[in-house]
């Protein structure tokens, strides 16, 4: 009986939650106007960023300041593209208006989509390796990780402000009239946007979750929980690091790339410091460490904002920053983890009546909810071992 | 060459003000191990604490000019900045000893608020604070380079802050008991010091400092919200390349940052400048990963 009640348990957080996330989802384009559309597209963009966030940050430990900067490459690399597009045999307009005469020679190789496509997803991944190559290698953790990768987000949006003939300085790349020569602002493309865009989040969910349920995974929290003990074990940490930075790194180029195809212009306003730490507090608030809180928290909070901030900047500002505050202290594993350990204690009330110790039993046996058990309680002493380490 | 000269001097001003943004930050980094993201808010708090001062009790004192006003705004700046440190330590980072990834988050959420609070309090846009009559000019080297009287001052008022904090450190028994923690919590707390309480008077003390730097900022430029948010990052590279928790490393690592960036800007560009400056912390990193100069602990 109680095996069962786990059963039914397990299948539901597994299955039920996604399809909960994803039918809404599916029927929206039936129910909202374009414009709200269009919003709920972007933010589906953002889940895409959360979601390799968790795989980092739930999952390894790592806290990454830094999503911000490949959001902003993707969305680049793809801009430049569209850009080409629209101007057709012109000159990008920001660049005639900065005095430059040619093309450079960097921005020609943007004319092929097929170039476009890979870069989106290949530079910000080649960039994540090789600063987390040098800063892993090291062995910088904890902390020290964050802030460089701050640092690193900072520096490459001064250096895309700076280079005004390159980049569109503060505008960054605007006006993107065309998509594969359909009218980018038609709603029709936009629908297909969107839907492209709900693939898109789909299929990196179920890559991710493939991904953490393999030894690939194990080992990735394992390395989170101590990472002197997998290296004593004969596993390289540095690899493994530099491979899920990469990884999350070029999962937030697709993201920026469907960004900018939805909103049409990409400025370094969306690449900064600011909008990496936002990106956290996607993760944050919907919960490490289980995948669909990383997506749930991101479309939520963006939705929460678009619906405040448009009318009370200042209250937002306020609100956010306390309720965020509040959130990291008092519910650490954000609303997924603090529903499924309160879930799981209402069931637990319900069974107490049966049998307890079957209980316990019946959720060992099944393998899914006790791993992820695992994940969710260690989520909470992540970075114990820092501090004992001192 | 004078130019060269004059840089130099700007990159030994901007480093001393770094470096009294980030010893508070390397100070509660080598005793917590936490990052205070809210750190930028309390150098904005002590330059609007200035500001305030400034507008309000400066005409008590003897008016704008006689520049009064501006040695009580000192205190003050350290004093309000302190105050908001300690508060933020009781309420919310003592809860999250242990968790140095979500303080990082949890501070960032309270600079949130607090800029959101000056933005209430003073408007969106800048201010401008006006300067003692005593600090306008400057010293004139030969070959007509003119060092500012701004930033002597703001040079000589870090080395005061300097001595003062060496002095608390090494002979004062809360300077003691702050070393013991930070050498070994456990063995200190074993010995009756009571740690807990050196956590919240070392971060009220790095909070004040970071105030006495906005204090000092008012004096460079106009000031507004957002203010942290400009020296934030580049103190957090001094943390990091100073290592953590010792007052040496800190100031030679503001120090080097200070001149390097704008030594680079005038080879450069502003923005090459900087990158350059990371570039130079993430290569130094591979040489020396716990920082120029680590708390050697048992």
């Amino acid at each position: 009986m109680a095996l069962r009640d786990s059963t039914l348990r397990s299948f539901l957080w597994t299955w039920g939650a996604p399809l909960a996330v994803a039918l809404p989802l599916l029927v929206a384009p039936l129910v909202l106007s374009d414009f709200r559309l269009n919003l709920l597209g972007k933010f589906l963009t953002y889940a895409i960023v959360a979601l390799g966030l968790d795989l980092i940050w739930g999952y390894g430990g790592m806290l990454s300041l830094g999503q911000g900067l490949f959001f902003g490459l993707g969305g680049y690399a793809m801009a430049m593209y569209l850009k080409l597009e629209t101007s057709g045999s012109r000159l990008p307009d920001f660049m005639s208006w900065s005095g430059l005469e040619a093309l450079p020679l960097f921005w020609e190789a943007f004319r092929s989509p097929v170039v476009a496509l890979c870069a989106v997803v290949l530079l910000p991944m080649a960039i994540a390796s090789a600063v987390g190559y040098l800063v892993f290698r090291s062995r910088v953790q904890g902390v020290y990780f964050s802030l460089i990768t701050q640092g690193l987000t900072l520096i490459a949006s001064i250096l895309f402000i700076g280079q005004q003939a390159l980049t569109g300085g503060t505008n960054g790349i605007t006006n993107l009239k065309t998509i594969f020569g359909f009218a980018r602002g038609a709603a029709s493309t936009q629908t297909v946007l969107y839907f492209v865009t709900l693939f898109c989040l789909g299929a990196l969910y179920l890559f991710c979750r493939r991904l953490t349920q393999s030894r690939f995974g194990r080992l990735l929290v394992a390395m989170r929980d101590d990472e002197n003990r997998v290296r004593f074990l004969g596993y390289n940490p540095v690899t493994l690091k530099t491979l899920v930075f990469a990884l999350s790194a070029g999962m937030a180029g697709i993201a920026g790339a469907l960004f900018v195809c939805q909103v049409g212009l990409i400025s370094p306003s969306s690449m900064g410091v600011m909008p990496s730490i936002e990106m956290v507090t996607w993760v944050a608030v919907g919960g490490r460490g289980t995948l669909i809180g990383a997506v749930v928290g991101a479309i939520l909070v963006s939705l929460g904002k678009s619906a405040l901030s448009e009318s009370y900047p200042e209250v937002w500002q306020l609100a956010f920053g306390a309720l965020f505050a509040a959130s990291v202290m008092l519910l650490p594993t954000g609303v997924a983890g603090f529903l499924r350990r309160h879930g799981s204690r209402l069931v637990r009330r319900h069974a107490a009546g049966a049998a307890a110790p079957a209980g316990a039993l019946g959720e060992a046996a099944v393998a899914g909810p006790a791993s992820a058990g695992e994940v969710e309680q260690s989520a909470t002493r992540t970075e114990a071992p820092a501090t004992s380490g001192r | 060459m004078n130019e060269v000269l004059l840089h130099a001097f700007n990159g030994l001003s901007l480093g001393s003000i770094l470096l009294l943004i980030s010893m508070g930050l390397a100070f509660s980094f080598g005793l917590m191990n936490v990052i205070n993201m809210a750190h930028g808010e309390f150098i904005m708090a002590g330059a609007y604490t200035t500001y305030v001062v400034g507008q309000h009790l400066a005409p008590l004192v003897g008016g704008t000019d006689a520049g009064l006003w501006f040695l009580l705004a000192l205190p003050a700046s350290f004093l309000v900045a302190g105050v908001l440190g300690l508060l933020l330590e009781l309420t919310i980072v003592r809860f999250l000893y242990g968790r140095p990834l979500d303080t990082l988050l949890a501070t960032w959420g309270v600079g949130l608020v607090l800029q959101q609070a000056a933005r209430s309090l003073f408007g969106a846009s800048n201010v401008q604070v006006s300067s003692p009559s005593w600090l306008s000019g400057g010293v004139v080297l030969s070959g007509g380079v003119q060092l500012p009287y701004k930033r002597v001052f703001l040079i000589a008022l870090v080395i005061a802050c300097i001595v003062a904090v060496y002095t608390y450190l090494h002979r004062s028994a809360g300077g003691r008991r702050l070393r013991a923690v930070m050498q070994n919590r456990q063995m200190a707390s074993c010995l009756g010091v009571r740690t807990r309480r050196v956590d919240a008077a070392t971060f009220a003390l790095g909070a004040g400092l970071a105030g006495v730097a906005g204090c000092a900022l008012t004096q460079l430029g106009s000031i507004g919200p957002s203010l942290g948010t400009n020296y934030i990052v580049d103190a957090f590279m001094v943390v990091i390349l100073g290592g953590l928790g010792r007052l040496p490393g800190t100031v030679v690592a503001a120090l080097v940052i200070g001149v390097a960036n704008t030594l680079l800007e005038l080879s450069t560009t502003a923005s090459l400048g900087k990158a350059l400056v990371f570039a130079l912390v993430i290569a130094f990193l591979q040489w020396r990963p716990t920082g120029l100069l680590a708390l050697r602990t048992r």
